[in-house]
């Protein structure tokens, strides 16, 4: 681990500046992933910005929608009254991450920053575009079975590992985030980026930039939903490949329905081509195997991971089975 | 279950329950030495060649460093001895890989150095600025492309009765000219220990030949006499301490890397010097159940009787030592096979030694054959369980002697109750719940009933208690418990006034813990001190009172504290009044298998049933049910050897279906470096395990009647598992674990 200098303002506008003036500083919350990596040494910042102390953690209703603080914890939003009601696929989707003790430290903004869990990124003996450009990508012919099978590019295969992002990404959320230049709004499908040729940068945030709300549309999402988790063991492990599936029914018929994928590519992968599939049709196994072969237009496989262009459709399947019967 | 007597047989808590759960018990990182320091390890990061250069100099100017030691600096150990020269022989630290002896790197992580500093992160710190050039030469890491190097052990070239040497009875590979014959390879990966406490040692040199460490083992005997070895003392000079261990499953059996570099860190700095393993280093430097291929070939009549088996394996080890273990020995015993052969073979790779791994070999071993004894009964149409009833033993065909006790077949009755086998179908994706696809399977396991020589010391103090001490250790059995347990039935005092004391090579000599050994062991010769103490207070007794001088030994009996005479109901004698009259009484035994080991096979048995629940889209697989049925002797602990058989079949859930550690070969290094990509079942994957325990004494292992209890635990559940997975869909998965890709 290397030696860092740690500053906990209690002003926004100082901790942007203290991030956006140092190219070596960089924003802490709940450090569930960010102080691993440090002790790895794969993430080596030179100061740590604590953003605890930033009011920003409280859990609103704002403009026909939840506006979610940066800073409130993964737990807390998962057992919030009004998420429960007005958005249970996040409730869901936040549930099936990380385990208990984690949820309690990690943040929502946090969250979305986690960083890949591609094993060559983490271990700074191995080449990895996304920790050094380039080094090359370890995984590509490499053990890859974890790895992308959408939107990679030759310089990174790798995953983004959070559950709650794919809820985010398939309920048209949108990131708030102030920085050196002022506020912006991100939607959530732009926040994270794929790899391209610059697979060291996970999402669109700027220097300096401090994510401070996500906020989530309401939706007539608030019964059918399902967020469908395939993992090695029962829990706390990272998705193989999960599914969001959520839908609005009219009788059995789909009147709007929203689906999105993780541990499939280098972002939460929303699938509104498959969504489309499904409008005017009955929710039935056949519709939603007709919606799994479009959400799987494009799917490409590596040495190890063939086994998810079976698992992903099987598993959005399964998803809008669960979420159906929900 | 039914006690046995008084105290055996009966639930007790842990002795030490309390001092664990309020943290209270001190573990081998916990001692607060005045003037301790800590140590972290540097690793190589190539798998094989020569340290070019280490540029340790920034490391050494860092805060609060003491020292920085590599091969060019270390201390040499009296003992270091010229690499090389016996690989079969087990290692110890004195013979085989010593570390900061020369720049030949070996595995990918060898400490190449360790640093010292007067606090953890400065250690850490320093560490990470050391700075390595390598000569790297050609690693190999893959067992696969290996196989073809395959060589038979040296210790099997030169004894062929050894266990690991090849076996033969009636015609060699029989199976393939058989009626009905099945030939099938099966292959576990890597697994690792990971106990949940990390490795970790507390090095003082007390005087400059007195050493002690305070160190996570299985064994403070073997711990002592490795590093006396090694550092050219006598053995009485090194003391080690393993008060508690949390939990080790094998991994502690062997003397490490880490504990010749914390020795010798606390050589240089002069100073209490306390080093643990990082998770990451779990994986490299302390050893794993290893990488090994199998196959079987079996043939059988189309009434179910089996002709013929042949079994090879080859497992892996490294270039420095050779590993080996029981992968066979199942398959020699457990059924009539008129014609029966094994191999076993081992292919050296760059990387750092294996060790036993709970249930070892014979765990691995019976994967195989416990999933070919599925498949042969499958192509027979026939229930697995009558498949294995007859093909039953009734006497080691291996050996040709009885068993000395088998209720094996009690065993397959109460668990086909249990699991519910009559729910079973033959025919493979029968039975469903909505996209979850039901299954039963059944796996067998079994492990000999070892007993070591142990000694025990025992001391009457005035105040009525009873002192015992025993260089045990308790890796989490509850040896302690069982022990007590052990001494208060055989002096017919309460719990409460025993104190058993253990995990210190000052006390009574004990064996390793490990092998599932240490209660057929070390509970004997508790039980004969106990009994050399009673007749210590007999003769006590006798000395101040006529009606006990004339008393024959029989009519004298123990109970709460007294000596009474049957048949006399004024005579009565208080242990404490006896004790104190003497100024204290003490007794020291030394405890001995008995001839029956050479007239009789003694194994313990085990079976388990899974029921497993696999989704039929995502090929997720649930064990929804599993029961564990052991014939292991008399039970000391119900309540403890409950625990022992569930902690072994959760293991065993992890063997079959998650436990998977990943080598990068062009690298040598692993990619499974923590808990996050390494499974190990969590609460969830464990079902509520139901255990059957048919306790009936073994009276030829020892006097208690014991044949132990901790690898059984495992050996079995992984087949049981996967024969299920099979019921359930049909899909035979022959390479663990069985992880969903395996399945859609």
């Amino acid at each position: 681990m290397n030696q860092f200098q740690y500053v906990r303002p209690t002003k926004q506008q100082a901790a942007i500046e203290a991030v956006a003036k140092d190219a070596n500083a960089t924003f802490i919350a709940g450090g569930t992933n960010l102080v691993d990596l440090m002790k790895r040494g794969v993430m080596t910042p030179q100061k740590l910005v604590d953003i605890n102390r930033l009011p920003l953690a409280k859990i609103e209703r704002e403009n026909n929608g939840l506006r979610i603080g940066a800073l409130a914890l993964n737990s807390a939003v998962a057992d919030d009254k009004l998420v429960r009601e007005k958005q249970p696929l996040l409730a869901l989707a936040l549930n099936a991450g990380a385990s208990a003790q984690l949820r309690n430290m990690a943040t929502v903004g946090g969250n979305m920053l986690q960083r890949t869990r591609c094993p060559y990124f983490y271990d700074t003996t191995m080449p990895c575009n996304k920790r050094e450009p380039g080094t090359g990508c370890g995984a590509l012919e490499g053990i890859n079975r974890m790895h992308a099978i959408f939107g990679f590019s030759d310089k990174c295969i790798a995953v983004h590992p959070s559950d709650m992002s794919v809820a985010l990404v398939a309920l048209d959320a949108t990131v708030l985030v102030s920085g050196p230049k002022g506020d912006r709004r991100i939607s959530f499908a732009d926040f994270h980026r794929l790899p391209g040729d610059t697979p060291h940068r996970d999402t669109n945030l700027e220097p300096g930039e401090l994510i401070t709300a996500v906020d989530v549309p309401d939706a007539p999402f608030t019964k059918h939903v399902s967020y469908y988790k395939v993992r090695e063991r029962a829990s706390y492990a990272f998705a193989l490949v999960s599914a969001a599936a959520a839908l609005e029914l009219d009788g059995n018929t789909i009147k709007a329905a929203r689906l999105a994928m993780g541990g499939v590519a280098h972002k939460p992968w929303r699938l509104t081509a498959a969504e489309q599939a499904l409008v005017g049709k009955p929710a039935t196994e056949a519709t939603f195997r007709q919606a799994a072969e479009v959400a799987m237009q494009g799917a490409k496989a590596f040495k190890h991971n063939a086994y998810k262009l079976k698992l992903a459709p099987n598993t959005l399947i399964q998803a809008l089975k669960t979420a159906t019967t929900a | 279950m039914k006690p046995l007597s008084k105290q055996i047989g009966t639930g007790m808590n842990r002795v030490d329950g309390r001092l664990k759960v309020t943290g209270a018990a001190t573990y081998s990182a916990e001692y607060e030495l005045p003037g301790i320091t800590y140590a972290v390890l540097v690793g190589s990061t190539i798998a094989k060649g020569r340290l070019a250069s280490i540029d340790t100099k920034d490391a050494e100017r860092a805060p609060g460093v003491l020292a920085v030691i590599t091969h060019l600096n270390a201390p040499k150990a009296p003992g270091t001895k010229p690499e090389g020269k016996d690989p079969s022989q087990p290692q110890t630290v004195g013979s085989a890989l010593q570390v900061l002896v020369d720049d030949k790197i070996r595995f990918n992580d060898q400490p190449i150095a360790v640093v010292v500093a007067d606090t953890l992160e400065r250690a850490r710190f320093a560490a990470g600025l050391v700075k390595a050039q390598y000569a790297k030469e050609a690693h190999q890491t893959n067992l696969e492309a290996n196989r073809p190097n395959a060589f038979l052990p040296t210790q099997a070239k030169k004894n062929p009765k050894s266990p690991v040497a090849d076996y033969q009875r009636g015609q060699a590979d029989a199976y393939k000219t058989g009626a009905l014959k099945l030939e099938a390879e099966y292959v576990i990966p890597t697994e690792v220990h990971h106990p949940m406490e990390l490795q970790a040692i507390t090095a003082h040199w007390e005087a400059p030949d007195r050493l002690t460490l305070y160190d996570k083992t299985q064994g403070t005997m073997a711990t002592r006499r490795d590093f006396a070895k090694q550092w050219g003392l006598p053995e009485e000079n090194v003391k080690v301490i393993a008060t508690f261990v949390g939990g080790a499953f094998g991994n502690a059996l062997h003397s490490w890397p880490h504990e010749s570099a914390a020795i010798i860190a606390a050589k240089v700095v002069n100073r209490p010097v306390k080093l643990m393993l990082t998770r990451e280093q779990m994986f490299t430097m302390v050893g794993y159940r290893p990488h090994t291929w199998q196959k079987i070939g079996m043939s059988a009549t189309p009434d179910g009787k089996i002709t013929a088996i042949t079994h090879e394996a080859v497992g892996q080890t490294s270039t420095y030592e050779e590993f080996t273990e029981s992968t066979l020995g199942q398959t020699r015993m457990m059924y009539e096979a008129p014609n029966l052969t094994t191999r076993y073979r081992l292919v050296a790779l760059d990387i750092g030694s294996p060790i036993w791994m709970r249930g070892p070999g014979e765990a691995t071993g019976a994967f195989a054959l416990e999933s070919a004894m599925d498949e042969m009964a499958h192509l027979l149409n026939l229930d697995p369980l009558e498949f294995r009833l007859r093909n039953y033993t009734e006497q080691d065909p291996e050996r040709n002697r009885p068993w000395s006790t088998k209720f094996l077949k009690e065993c397959y009755k109460a668990g086909a109750d249990r699991i519910g086998w009559s729910k079973r179908q033959l025919k493979p994706g029968a039975l469903r719940e909505g996209d979850w696809l039901i299954g039963y399977g059944m796996g067998v396991g079994t492990f000999g009933a070892h007993r070591g020589s142990s000694k025990a010391n025992a001391q009457l103090l005035p105040n009525g208690t009873v002192l015992l001490q025993s260089a045990v250790t308790d890796i989490g059995p509850g040896t302690g418990t069982a022990m007590t347990q052990i001494a208060a039935d055989t002096l017919g005092l309460e719990p409460g006034k025993i104190r058993f004391e253990w995990g210190n090579s000052t006390f009574a000599q004990a064996p390793t813990q490990g092998g599932s050994a240490i209660v057929n062991s070390v509970g004997p010769a508790v039980q004969e001190a106990c009994l050399a103490l009673k007749d210590k207070l007999r003769e006590l007794a006798a000395t101040g009172n006529s009606a006990f001088a004339a008393a024959r030994k029989e009519d004298v009996a123990f109970a709460d504290g007294y000596l009474t005479l049957n048949g006399n109901p004024t005579a009565r004698a208080n242990y404490v009044d006896l004790v104190r009259q003497a100024g204290g009484t003490a007794v020291a035994v030394d405890s001995k298998p008995g001839p029956d080991g050479q007239k009789y096979s003694m194994y313990s048995f085990s079976v388990h049933f899974a029921e497993v629940r696999v989704h039929q889209l995502t090929g997720e697989v649930r064990v929804s049910k599993l029961v564990s049925c052991a014939d292991a002797g008399t039970i000391i602990n119900e309540k403890t050897a409950g625990n022992q058989m569930k902690g072994g079949a959760v293991g065993g859930i992890g063997m079959a279906l998650m436990e998977h550690a990943l080598i990068d070969d062009r690298f040598g290094r692993y990619v499974t470096k923590d808990l996050a990509d390494y499974h190990v079942p969590v609460h969830a994957d464990a079902p509520a395990v139901e255990v059957f325990f048919v306790n009936q004494p073994d009276p030829h292992v020892n006097a208690l009647g014991t044949k132990g209890i901790g690898e059984i635990a495992t050996i079995g559940v992984a087949p049981a598992i996967a024969n299920a997975v099979f019921n359930a869909t049909g899909k035979r998965v022959r390479e663990l674990p069985i992880t969903p890709d395996k399945l859609i």
